[in-house]
């Protein structure tokens, strides 16, 4: 579903993000990454929607190299990818609802199935019933929820979170991630960054440990 | 077509109604302008602008030396054409006229002279006023190109006017869709992160600038035909005191719905530019 092969990321200011990355994702499996805060996590992440571009390497997702593509193509590329962000990227010009129509609304679904599809994302993060509130309205959690929601709207094969439980208490951490474990359990490709330790101890999945540059 | 349809009702929610009176009002002068210049080009084109000479006899001269005047004439291959105009044609010609008949009858007798109205592409005046029998001599050409002359000019103004003011236009709607990209720069941000194409993120501007200059040039027309409106009472006073029904008169359909098609192009091409220098700034980080 996703390899790195030698991947290198170095910065136009001359930083160096990653080294020499080089792992491979098998679809359906969930893996978690880690690694210190400025280890490059959220680099390696954005390299697979190709939001950055490597400077050395190839990144394939689902088998095309996403390094190479022209812009036209990347629009299609991310639409089978639900990313998760820190900071969630959430609209608060408009409602719970209307922010998970987003990616339904370029998509070719008719009204009814988009309407169809969003409730039933919200339903599946237990959203459904702050459909109408304002974002600004809801919890960290809450939020974090409904980022989830945006993302898995259009049925990624892929789900990319970055710290999606970071400055959430124990038990709103741990309800992110068993929805992340529930998709996962019906096929979805998920990879996490994280660097709560308790919790990638708990799972028991792969970690990916981003080190000086590289996976080990 | 459904996504069409979304950004058509975007763009309608965000179409601010002052812009486009402020467009309305720009368009509305070279609009208007043009409008009374086609008003008035009939009766300017009524007046001939081939040089044109009237030649009066001497009220003295006889028919016969008018005869051989007008042989004389028809002989010089300078002169393109020659119309005899008898007196007696003269006189009825301005009874025609409204008002003058009763003054004429007062008179008892005809004081107007024979004369030639000849046309020519050169200046004779000076020449024909040497003839025999020639009393006197008037170029009737002259005004008429002056005329000619103040309209090309008027004319010209206008398009100039035209041209600066659709630049304006562009340019109002160039600002307006970089103020709503500004406004909306999470959105676009956000949606090119989860697979928006560009055509879909530009398609609404597009329509907002299409839309904005569409709406704009109908307040023009609605502006203009107000105008027109107030200014033909004072017409219809003034063309009636010379027993005439002239009136200032509104596009034709194609001509408005040219201009209301031109006003919304401009309006696309505004946004078409705003689109691309703006958009190309955000990019996903």
């Amino acid at each position: 579903m996703v390899s790195f092969s030698a991947v290198a990321k170095r910065y136009p200011g001359g930083q160096e993000a990653l080294k020499d990355v080089s792992f491979a994702l098998a679809a359906g499996e969930l893996a978690f990454l880690t690694g210190r805060s400025g280890a490059g996590k959220t680099t390696l992440l954005k390299l697979i929607p190709a939001i950055v571009r490597p400077s050395a390497g190839s990144v394939v997702v689902n088998g095309q190299n996403v390094g190479a593509l022209k812009p036209a193509a990347l629009p299609y590329l991310r639409r089978n990818i639900g990313l998760v962000f820190q900071d969630q990227k959430l609209l608060y010009d408009r409602s719970v609802y209307d922010n998970v129509m987003l990616p339904v609304a370029f998509s070719s679904h008719s009204p009814k199935e988009a309407a169809r599809r969003v409730r039933a994302a919200l339903d599946k993060v237990d959203l459904l019933r702050r459909e109408k509130a304002n974002p600004i309205q809801l919890s960290g959690g809450e939020q974090q929820r409904l980022a989830i929601a945006r993302a898995v709207v259009n049925r990624p094969a892929l789900l990319v979170a970055d710290e999606p439980t970071a400055n959430l208490d124990a038990d709103a951490a741990t309800r992110i991630l068993e929805i992340f474990v529930a998709f996962n359990q019906v096929g979805v490709t998920v990879l996490i960054a994280t660097h709560d330790q308790g919790l990638i101890a708990r799972y028991g999945k792969r970690v990916l440990r981003l080190e000086g540059g590289r996976v080990s | 077509m459904r996504h069409h349809r979304q950004a058509l009702a975007s763009a309608v929610r965000k179409m601010s109604l002052l812009n486009a009176l402020v467009i309305g009002v720009a368009l509305a002068l070279p609009a208007g302008g043009y409008a009374l210049l086609e008003s008035l080009r009939p009766a300017g084109e009524r007046l001939t602008l081939e040089p044109r000479i009237s030649l009066f006899l001497d009220p003295q001269a006889k028919r016969a030396d008018a005869d051989a005047l007008g042989q004389r004439l028809r002989t010089d291959r300078r002169i393109a054409s020659v119309r005899f105009i008898p007196r007696e044609q003269a006189l009825e010609d301005m009874k025609a006229i409204q008002g003058l008949a009763p003054v004429i009858a007062a008179l008892g007798r005809n004081p107007l002279p024979d004369a030639f109205v000849v046309t020519s592409k050169e200046d004779l005046a000076a020449e024909l006023a040497r003839l025999p029998g020639v009393a006197h001599v008037q170029a009737d050409a002259v005004w008429a190109r002056r005329l000619a002359a103040a309209s090309a000019i008027l004319e010209a103004a206008l398009w100039l006017l035209a041209g600066l003011l659709g630049a304006a236009l562009v340019a109002v709607t160039f600002n307006t869709i970089r103020l709503q990209i500004l406004t909306q720069r999470d959105e676009i941000e956000v949606s090119k992160l989860i697979g928006a194409t560009d055509a879909f993120i530009r398609r609404p501007f597009y329509y907002l600038g299409l839309l904005q200059g569409i709406v704009g040039g109908i307040v023009a027309l609605v502006l203009v035909a107000a105008a027109l409106a107030l200014l033909n009472r004072e017409v219809a006073v003034l063309a009636d005191s010379y027993g005439s029904n002239f009136r200032l008169g509104f596009l034709s359909l194609l001509e408005a719905v040219a201009a209301v098609l031109f006003a919304g192009a401009l309006g696309w091409l505004g946004a078409q530019l705003s689109v691309s220098r703006h958009l190309r700034q955000i990019e996903p980080s």
